[in-house]
């Protein structure tokens, strides 16, 4: 009993990772249609600016706003300097844009920061909660509140706001949407901006846990990726839901089969959601009219 | 007064020239993976071995010729190490090569080398690099299946015979783990689970509770590196482990305590270079001088501390130094020749006597058990 209590902990704090990342995805997604490969490029850089503002002497808490700033206004120099440029370009085009922007960030914090792995201390200490025999570190309740905090404000933002329904709409056409007066231009520099400060936020709530180097963006954004997939890409709940869904699975798999089969099964669970239901859980149908 | 400096240097340069063949440098090659994924690997071995060579040019070069250094990176990519070592022995005309920071490299640059006839002084771990024993390939770190071997001598010496293992997935942990579980028996230990994990795997509990449920499991053993074995020692905290943990010598730096924390890594076991324990060493060891040496020369050249890494490439440099000192000449079948013969030569990683068997030349007395402390490292014999 205390060892299935202990899965669903790993499951969920594993979960909880993959979920932040993935809502991280939605924004852009909804915006634009497209998938920004670069995601996981602000998770690390929200974790590695925090780790050397922190060690440069700047409070926690100070540092980890400035990593969010500083990813977020990197976020925003992206769409002005790559995708705005290619603005008639089709969505695939600007998939590889954003490849090649991953790319780049990766290359260049390898020389502006360095090569080691770094953490920063968790929020609460590290001493282990313990329930009925099983045991949660503080920081992955962090990451768990985390990423539902941020769930919750982008369904606010998504259904509530102006500027949300706006984001949807020019996703939805483009022209139409500049018809009926939104500035689509300031709707992706919104939305590459907030992408980016929720990726680096990310960043600083996980790195105590998964530690951050410069090239742990691209395993994170291949699992988020996955986990937008799995809920529905471009939906809020199916990030949330997704996240924690992969995360339990593979913290079952390795619990109860094996850990060398982890990840397929994983993967195979995804295949087979995938087959029967095509968007993902939460994704909604989409019909063209021709 | 001017001009007439500037004409004898030219003469002298032209002179030099001439007589190039005759007064040969001693031209050394390498090609290590100064940054890409081995990066933490390369970047102190590419240093080291820069350092070495105007240190050793300072002090007047080897049988009074200096050594030209041909240094390449070859990002950890086998086909540029390829590339690397065909320019190495065509172009820049070397007489020995050090590198191949991975596995990976060091074959590519192995079967130029073998093919060229130029002594090569790998500086990656696999076994399979002098085993067979290859005529003009020779290695100075220690084999995983060394570090298995020294491991399970130190848990039978504390009556440990059953044992649960959890290894990354990447090449080393995967690598170690085939290692450990061939030598294991012979050493009359057990292994009752046997669990993996991926290198970017965040949480490893389920994992270490299995091995926990495991009945008459009496210590954990975690091969890998990277963030894998310190999210394996911090959760072995939280699940407030009794038994145990030992680690490999692919986390022995400061740094692993530093991402473990020093108090879940309180008691992790694990063999590693006198390097690491430079400062507790004995006056009297056999390796205190050169150890000490070289972590003053590299930390004063720059800035900061090296790696057991590091000092692969520098008992690498001062190998070929001694083989070309012996031999007396700078054809690379003399220098393979005197390379086989060295004899009690001590690095840092230690002590080497090549033969015609054997080309690795460390027996398991290089390494050393280790115990993290207060934060720190300790001597366990």
């Amino acid at each position: 009993m205390d060892a299935l209590l202990q899965f669903v902990f790993s499951g969920l704090t594993v979960g909880a990772v993959y979920a932040l990342v993935a809502l991280g995805f939605t924004i852009i997604y909804n915006a634009s249609d497209v998938v920004n490969f670069a995601q996981g490029e602000f998770v690390m850089l929200g974790g590695m600016i925090t780790v050397f503002t922190f060690e440069a002497g700047l409070p926690l808490p100070l540092a980890a706003l400035a990593a969010i700033l500083l990813t977020a206004a990197l976020g925003v120099a992206l769409n002005k300097l790559a995708i705005e440029p290619a603005r008639g370009a089709p969505v695939v085009s600007l998939i590889i844009i954003t490849i090649g922007a991953s790319i780049l960030i990766r290359g260049a914090s390898q020389l502006i920061f360095d090569k080691q792995l770094h953490r920063f201390p968790a929020f609460s200490g590290d001493d282990p909660i313990r329930v009925l025999g099983a045991t949660i570190l503080p920081q992955s309740l962090w990451v768990i509140v985390g990423a539902v905090a941020v769930f919750v404000a982008l369904w606010l933002f998504f259904t509530r706001t102006l500027t949300g329904r706006a984001v949807l709409a020019t996703a939805n056409n483009r022209t139409a949407a500049q018809l009926v007066g939104i500035n689509t231009a300031w709707v992706m520099t919104l939305s590459f901006g907030l992408s980016a400060a929720i990726g680096a936020l990310a960043g600083v709530l996980v790195t105590p846990i998964t530690l951050v180097s410069y090239d742990v963006g691209v395993a994170l954004a291949l699992k988020g990726f996955a986990a937008a997939m799995l809920g529905g890409m471009g939906n809020p709940k199916g990030a949330l839901v997704g996240g924690l869904l992969l995360g339990l699975l593979e913290a079952m798999t390795a619990g109860y089969l094996s850990s060398q089969y982890k990840d397929a099964v994983a993967f195979l669970v995804i295949l087979g959601v995938l087959f029967v239901m095509p968007q993902g859980i939460f994704g909604h149908k989409s019909t063209e009219r021709v | 007064m001017r001009s007439r400096t500037t004409t004898a240097l030219a003469t002298l340069a032209a002179l030099a020239t001439l007589t190039g063949a005759a007064q040969a440098e001693i031209r050394l090659g390498a090609s290590v993976s100064a940054t890409g994924p081995a990066a933490f690997l390369g970047d102190p071995e590419a240093k080291t071995i820069e350092m070495m060579v105007e240190q050793i040019n300072a002090s007047g070069g080897i049988n009074g010729e200096e050594i030209a250094l041909t240094l390449y990176d070859d990002g950890g990519d086998p086909n540029k190490a390829r590339t690397f070592a065909t320019r190495l022995v065509e172009d820049d005309e070397v007489v020995a090569i050090i590198g191949g920071s991975t596995t990976g490299t060091t074959m590519s640059i192995l079967s130029v080398a073998e093919a060229e006839g130029i002594p090569f002084i790998s500086l990656a771990g696999a076994i399979s690099i002098i085993d067979p024993v290859r005529e003009y390939v020779f290695k100075t770190p220690h084999t995983d299946r060394m570090a298995c071997e020294k491991i399970f001598a130190d848990m039978a010496a504390q009556d440990i015979t059953r044992i649960g293992m959890i290894s990354g997935t990447d090449g080393f942990g995967a690598s170690m783990q085939a290692q450990c579980k061939e030598v294991a028996g012979a050493q009359g230990i057990e292994i009752l689970a046997d669990e993996t994990y991926g290198p970017q795997d965040a949480d490893m509990t389920p994992q270490l509770t299995r091995i926990r449920n495991t009945e008459g499991v009496q210590a954990v053993l975690n091969p890998g590196f990277g963030q894998g074995p310190a999210i394996v020692t911090r959760n072995v905290a939280q699940l407030g482990f009794e038994i145990p943990l030992y680690q490999s010598h692919g986390v022995a730096s400061d740094a692993f305590i530093e991402l473990a924390g020093a108090e879940a890594a309180e008691g992790v076991r694990l063999p590693g270079t006198a390097l690491l324990i430079a400062d507790l060493l004995a006056e009297d060891d056999p390796q205190y001088q050169v150890v000490t040496d070289y972590t003053a020369a590299y930390r004063e050249a720059y800035g900061t501390a090296t790696s057991t890494f590091g000092g692969y490439a520098h008992d690498a440099v001062a190998l070929i130094v001694d083989a070309v000192t012996r031999a007396g000449s700078t054809d690379p079948d003399d220098i393979r020749d005197a390379l086989e013969t060295t004899e009690g030569l001590v690095g840092t990683t230690g002590t080497y006597t090549f033969s015609a068997e054997d080309h690795l030349g460390l027996d398991l007395s290089a390494f050393r058990m280790l115990e993290i402390r207060d934060g720190g490292w300790s001597a366990v014999d």
